[in-house]
């Protein structure tokens, strides 16, 4: 058990992400953040969170997708599937992937699949807490990374909340 | 995650933990029905043969739209149009339809256990569509969908089921399938309609008066007289079935409370329903067809096969 990130370098590195997203947004009023199902949404919250004390005056888009039936693996094991709520169009809108780890690269792809049925996007960008490098399956990469840590296949990155698990903490096993 | 059974052919095969499966998934659907592109790549690598060998107009559609929206490719086959006419038994138009490569097989067929005898002989994932007087599985499930969309739950729901019970495949799937998700069912309607040992055999309450059953209940499913399965007349005259047993709305407005009327189509109006209760404020009767999309999506998703 390796320890990736604790609770304050999580509480810093949202922060963090949070800045980043608005040094390049500016402002929020054509932009979509969407947190993918179910584990993505944690972070998801927390950043958006973030963004309505720095922007408070600001309606927030925000939305949940679930990519269940979009994966590329569906006929080798299906999984229970969780709610997507998205209630606003995303057509001409800049979007803001939100996951917790990016490793092989097909839940993006699979949400980017999914978010096209949303309507044309005018952009698409990807934040992450864990970038696992070198690690791609497909050509994916991230715009705003919380940390890019290097890892074998074999390794699991646990990302751990206070909503499930009591502490916030990032551990490599 | 998947169903306890390998096919869907009735309701008594399912489990609790199923039927909650499949009335989540179809939530689930229902968004997906809601989005700008009404669809998802699912079942894109599957084959469907939707087979008929009795009419339907809402059953046929709507599986055939929740196979479209899953991606699925999809056959139609309907018996007056096909060599079942020319004397083939069922057998082997399904396998001969099956050497083209179909992966699932939804079916509806006059005889009550067709899918089952099909189910013994062949490899395919079957859906039941309905079978003789024996079950309708997806009615019963988007039935339940709707009321628990409506009221908010099943467990504890009083559901009164409301005429011709002896020859409703509806209406057993729906006893099934309301007595393990916990509610409680009340069946009404002339006596000649309802099976005699019924309320012993299923733990329901049976009543032979309406107005008793739509005090009782909080929602009340109403069915068709199936006049093409009756070989005896079981009651004087339609005229005199909707006096005593048609739903009315001068007998909603009395009761002082909600009430929800369902039913599963297609509706004699005039006979069991009037149609100020069909199109009134009441009636949830299209929402139940448009929830059967949903719900038959997840039905399929749930059974496709896995790649060996």
């Amino acid at each position: 058990m390796k320890s990736i990130l604790t609770q304050t370098q999580i509480k810093l590195t949202v922060k963090r992400l949070a800045h980043q997203i608005l040094e390049n947004h500016l402002n929020l009023e054509n932009t979509v953040l969407i947190g993918i199902q179910p584990r993505g949404i944690f972070l998801s919250d927390r950043i958006v969170d973030e963004l309505k004390t720095l922007l408070p005056a600001e309606k927030i888009f925000y939305g949940k997708l679930d990519i269940t039936f979009y994966r590329d693996d569906i006929r080798n094991e299906l999984k229970i599937a969780n709610a997507t709520h998205i209630p606003f169009s995303t057509a001409g809108k800049k979007i803001i992937i939100i996951d917790d780890v990016l490793w092989t690269g097909r839940t993006i792809r699979s949400a980017l699949d999914a978010l096209l049925d949303f309507g044309r996007p005018l952009k698409v960008e990807l934040c992450v807490l864990i970038d696992r490098r070198f690690s791609r399956e497909l050509p994916i990469q991230a715009d705003y990374v919380g940390r890019a840590i290097d890892t074998f296949s074999s390794q699991k990155v646990f990302v751990r909340w206070k909503e499930n698990n009591e502490v916030d903490e990032v551990v490599l096993a | 995650m998947r169903l306890s059974s390998k096919h869907l052919l009735g309701i008594k095969d399912l489990s609790r933990d199923d039927i909650g499966l499949i009335l989540s998934t179809a939530n689930q659907f229902k968004e997906v029905l809601q989005r700008p592109v009404k669809k998802v790549p699912s079942l894109r690598d599957i084959t469907i043969v939707n087979l008929f060998f009795e009419n339907s107009t809402r059953t046929r559609f709507s599986f055939e739209l929740a196979e479209r929206r899953l991606s699925a490719d999809v056959l139609n086959f309907a018996a007056n149009t096909s060599s079942a006419a020319k004397g083939e038994t069922l057998l082997d138009t399904v396998n001969n339809i099956l050497s083209m490569k179909v992966d699932m097989v939804v079916m509806r067929h006059s005889a009550s256990g067709a899918p089952h005898f099909l189910a013994k002989h062949i490899p395919a994932a079957i859906v039941n569509a309905g079978d003789g007087i024996n079950e309708h599985p997806t009615q019963a499930l988007l039935d339940a969908y709707s009321m628990q969309e409506k009221t908010g739950r099943l467990e504890g729901l009083k559901v009164a089921i409301i005429g011709d019970i002896t020859h409703s495949r509806v209406a057993l799937s729906n006893i099934y399938l309301l007595k393990k998700m916990g509610a409680e069912v009340m069946l009404a309607g002339p006596p000649t309609l309802i099976p005699k040992y019924i309320k012993e055999a299923f733990g329901v309450h049976v009543t032979y008066n309406i107005k008793d059953a739509l005090q009782w209940c909080d929602v009340a499913n109403v069915l068709r007289i199936q006049l093409e399965r009756q070989n005896q007349p079981l009651f004087s005259s339609l005229r005199e079935y909707n006096l005593a047993y048609g739903i009315k709305r001068s007998l909603l407005d009395n009761l002082k409370k909600e009430i929800v009327i369902m039913h599963p189509g297609p509706i004699n109006r005039g006979v069991e329903l009037d149609s100020d209760v069909a199109d009134g404020p009441y009636s949830i009767i299209l929402n139940q067809v448009e929830n059967g999309v949903a719900v038959r999506m997840a039905a399929l998703y749930l059974l496709s096969p896995k790649t060996e």
